[in-house]
């Protein structure tokens, strides 16, 4: 089943075309990879799902996005709504100034949950979730900035996924940490997929043929060849594929 | 030669550097040494002593009581811890009701042992009389030669720097005047400046914020006088039309003013302080479903805390420190305020209203520098909480 | 995971405080400049009729209740051009020292901290100041010479700030870049870096200016005269001064009817030349921020 669905996407910064004609359908509980070099677009088009660019003045979007058969685009569609629905993970950890509690509690609250009981409950469900539980249990009311960067990205996870969205989007989840943390994360995400679909960014190659079901290529705007991962990093079909996965260029 | 120029140039350089802790200095010491002799002045006018009778037991007392004694609001002596008896006070100047130009004598050579041996005659009586015209051996005491005390000035409830015989030097209702005018200005400007610092940094687009922005620099150019001549001319009588007073000079003319003076410093680093707030904060918050407004005031404004309190005490310093406006607006009483709507007077305006009148070197010039000594330390110390309030900010942030 | 009780609506109620919201901070911010044109507007409309020729070329006549004001401008100008030789030499070279030469943290803390302190102090503490310093122990009575003196140390902390500012902006390896070519450090910030950071300072200058045309309290008693038809002759003449003249004709004038006038007249032109100062700021720093880009 299809989870999202982009149709002859294509996305301006003003005059400067960032993506061009994107066609791509992502499949439900699956881990797609975006790969390509930096300034290809693939941060960009991850963007569009969570209607993240919409803050960007002068940005413009031709085509259409559909999640759950719906066009996210459409007038009527509240932000707030499918942000919800669409989880984000950065690329560097940004835990809020607040407590690890509060961290993971905050998207339950700003979307109206006032249930105390449920909020720890599930405060506790997403820290497990995010491998961190054991980590902080008994330091919730402590500061997030008190964490390792790689607990800190752990927790946005955590804070992602407690909102309970159906998709999650990772921009480079794991440039800004070490290999040891890194392994977590990935380790992470091959567990979550039964919970979400998740369309990843990454930079790393080996990353994406760990973690990912799909990986689309991504070069100056537009998307080169989109397969499984283990075409694309055994048999693509594209030249351009071949040269970048062979690290010839990027 | 290139290396002596270099040498030069850089020694210049050096010693300009520390121009302002040289001027922070000059400040002080000039300040201080003025304002110090005050607590060297006598209580009473220099040059005059006042006369008692000798059997009087009371021999010192406060310039409260003196001039409580010779406005006659005291006229017991029992009051004053002394036996039952009426107090009769003796200026220079009533000298001609109980002698004649006789017995003074024509160049009022006698007046002084005329005066020594009236006193003398009356138990009761309190002269206040040039301390030479008193002659040594008369049978009368003076009272005890006591300077102005710390205590008085500082727990004075009395300003009133030209009473004789005994002027009064209490700061409390000047200190009281400026706290009520600046609290009340800040609690006027704070809903205001951190509305339009939030409007300008998160809400408005850049077309507005650019049109904004100049607005609220010109607000900061305007010149204090020209605040205070619009307070005087429009928002004085407005405010005596409204609430319906006897003088439209009061302290909420003066809040008023101020937080309107108040409010370029409030909102420039307030919003400098919430453009600083990481982007990636706002995106965490949004990309949960937050709404813009939920992310500015559950992540923006607390992040941003620290910043928007330095330029609240900021504006608060410049609300205390400032003079010009709230001199023609307050309508400069120094009582102790009962309610912000009766005149007022801060430690400024006293300053500026005052020194031109009190003549060099006397007490009433050198409490005026006592007062600028105060003035310097509450700022310094307000301006010491901003430094410790970015310094801590910066120190969490790195 | 199952899914958190969102409740129903919540979404809505959300959207509609923050419109509520957004529409507070736009009428409070629109509140805000209506107060500016107000003040602005109000004495434009009562000063305008009053500006002539002759009010602005002529002396205070009749015990100041006709003739001109052109003493108190002189005087602000002579006053803004003696802070300016006071202050900018010594402020420049300060912000030049704190940014290329003082190499000690602490030094620049301290330093830093001290400017931030003189800044704060109050214009009426500065007019103490100058008083008991230039007046009196000095021997330099009221005088252009003290006022200028004391409204330039008034203006100090603001000329650093801005130059210091200016020069942070310039990245290293232009410095670096002359210092490669055997150029020595003097000849460095004397060619590179000063050319380079000049049009900020320059705006920084002129601000401060403004705030020197402007202020009363330091000048009350080390410089400001009541009433000095004449031009000063010399730095040890009194002079006259916009703000202080608005200040003694809107607080102590013998004839309200007929000063108030010449008030609204005083209050327009202080606001005129803060305008000016105001515009010319922004004009320089959009100029020099297109050229620079």
């Amino acid at each position: 089943m299809e989870k999202i669905e982009a149709k002859d996407v294509n996305f301006y910064y003003g005059d400067f075309q960032a993506l061009k004609h994107i066609s791509m359908s992502i499949p439900q509980n699956k881990v797609v990879a975006f790969i390509g070099p930096s300034g290809c677009g693939k941060s960009t088009f991850l963007r569009l799902f969570n209607r993240m660019n919409d803050l960007v003045p002068g940005a413009r979007l031709d085509g259409e996005i559909l999640i759950d058969s719906r066009n996210i685009y459409a007038p009527g569609i509240q932000v707030d709504e499918l942000r919800k629905e669409v989880g984000m993970v950065f690329q560097r950890p940004n835990p809020f100034p607040k407590s690890i509690f509060e961290n993971v509690a905050y998207g339950l609250k700003v979307n109206g949950v006032r249930d105390k009981e449920f909020i720890a409950h599930r405060v506790e469900e997403a820290l497990k979730g995010a491998a961190l539980w054991n980590e902080v249990k008994d330091k919730l009311n402590a500061s997030a900035f008190a964490l390792s960067g790689g607990q800190q990205q752990r927790l946005c996870i955590a804070r992602a996924m407690a909102v309970s969205p159906s998709v999650l989007l990772m921009d480079e989840p794991a440039s800004a940490l070490d290999p040891i943390s890194t392994a977590k994360i990935e380790e992470l995400i091959c567990e979550m997929r039964d919970q979400v679909t998740i369309v990843i960014v990454t930079h790393n190659m080996q990353q994406a043929s760990r973690v990912s079901d799909k990986t689309a290529f991504f070069y100056m705007g537009e998307m080169v060849e989109y397969d499984d991962t283990k075409v694309i990093f055994t048999n693509p079909h594209k030249e351009a594929t071949q040269n970048y996965i062979t690290g010839r260029f990027g | 030669m290139k290396r002596i120029l270099e040498k030069a140039v850089k020694w210049l350089l050096t010693a300009s550097g520390f121009v302002t802790s040289v001027v922070i200095l000059l400040i002080i010491g000039f300040l201080f040494t003025e304002g110090a002799g005050l607590f060297r002045e006598p209580v009473v006018e220099e040059g005059y002593v006042l006369v008692l009778n000798k059997e009087n037991p009371v021999s010192a007392m406060t310039a409260a009581e003196i001039k409580a004694v010779f406005d006659e609001d005291v006229v017991n002596w029992k009051d004053l811890g002394g036996p039952d008896m009426a107090i009769e006070t003796f200026r220079l100047e009533d000298v001609d009701e109980y002698f004649s130009a006789e017995e003074l004598g024509p160049q009022y050579e006698n007046a002084g042992g005329a005066i020594a041996g009236l006193v003398e005659s009356r138990p009761g009586m309190v002269a206040f009389v040039p301390g030479s015209m008193i002659p040594e051996d008369a049978g009368v005491k003076l009272a005890e030669d006591r300077n102005i005390s710390p205590g008085e000035v500082f727990g004075g409830r009395e300003w009133f720097p030209t009473a004789t015989p005994a002027p009064l030097f209490g700061i409390l209702p000047l200190l009281a005047g400026t706290v009520w005018v600046s609290l009340f200005a800040i609690i006027f400007a704070l809903p205001f400046g951190i509305s339009i610092a939030v409007y300008m940094s998160e809400v408005a687009s850049e077309k507005v914020r650019g049109f904004l922005k100049p607005v609220i620099e010109l607000l900061n150019g305007i010149p204090s006088v020209v605040y205070g001549f619009f307070g005087l001319i429009v928002i004085v009588p407005m405010l005596q039309q409204v609430f319906g007073l006897p003088v439209g000079e009061s302290g909420l003319a003066g809040s008023i003013v101020l937080a309107i003076m108040a409010l370029p410093t409030i909102v420039t680093v307030a919003e400098d302080a919430m453009r600083n707030c990481p982007r990636t904060l706002r995106e965490a918050s949004l990309a949960l479903g937050a709404t813009k407004w939920q992310t500015i005031y559950k992540v923006v404004i607390p992040s941003s805390m620290s910043g928007i309190a330095s330029g609240v005490v900021l504006g608060i310093g410049r609300a205390v420190g400032e003079t010009m406006a709230v001199l023609m607006v307050t309508g400069n009483a120094a009582v102790i305020p009962s309610s912000i709507l009766e005149p007022l007077r801060t430690i400024p305006a006293t300053i500026a209203a005052e020194l031109g009148e009190a003549p060099a070197g006397g007490a009433h010039y050198q409490s005026l520098f006592l007062l600028g000594v105060i003035l310097f330390f509450i700022t310094f110390l307000i301006n010491m909480c901003v430094e410790y309030i970015s310094a801590r900010n910066r120190a969490k942030n790195s | 995971m199952n899914i958190p009780p969102y409740p129903a609506g919540h979404s809505a109620r959300k959207r509609r405080s923050q419109t509520i919201a957004f529409i507070v901070f736009r009428v409070l911010s629109l509140l805000i400049v209506l107060v500016l044109f107000a003040i602005l507007g109000f004495i434009i409309y009562k000063g305008a009729g009053v500006i002539s020729w002759d009010f602005l070329t002529k002396a205070p006549e009749d015990g100041m209740t006709s003739g001109g004001i052109f003493p108190a401008i002189v005087g602000t100008l002579l006053l803004m051009l003696g802070s300016a030789i006071v202050a900018f030499p010594v402020g420049i070279m300060s912000g030049i020292y704190m940014n290329e030469y003082a190499s000690r943290g602490w030094v620049v803390k301290f330093i830093r901290l001290m400017t931030n302190n003189l800044s704060g102090v109050p214009s009426i503490v500065f007019g103490l100041f100058g008083m008991a310093l230039f007046v009196k122990y000095l021997g330099f009575g009221d005088s252009i010479l003290a006022g200028s003196l004391t409204l330039g140390l008034l203006s100090l902390p603001l000329v650093i700030r801005t130059t210091e500012e200016a020069l942070k902006d310039i990245p290293d390896g232009i410095r670096e870049g002359s210092l490669a070519l055997g150029a020595t450090k003097l000849q460095t910030i004397w060619k590179v870096v000063l050319p380079m950071g000049m049009p900020r300072i320059i705006t920084g200058l002129i601000l401060s200016l403004g705030r020197v045309s402007g202020e009363t309290a330091p000048i009350l008693f080390t410089c400001a005269a009541y009433f000095f038809p004449q031009l000063p002759s010399s730095v040890f003449d009194q002079c006259m001064a916009l703000p202080y003249h608005l200040y003694v004709i809107s607080t102590s004038g013998t004839d309200i009817e007929a000063q108030q006038p010449i008030a609204y007249g005083t209050a327009l032109v202080l606001i005129v030349i803060v305008l000016i100062i105001n515009l010319a700021a922004g004009f320089l720093r959009k100029h020099f921020e297109k050229r620079l880009r």
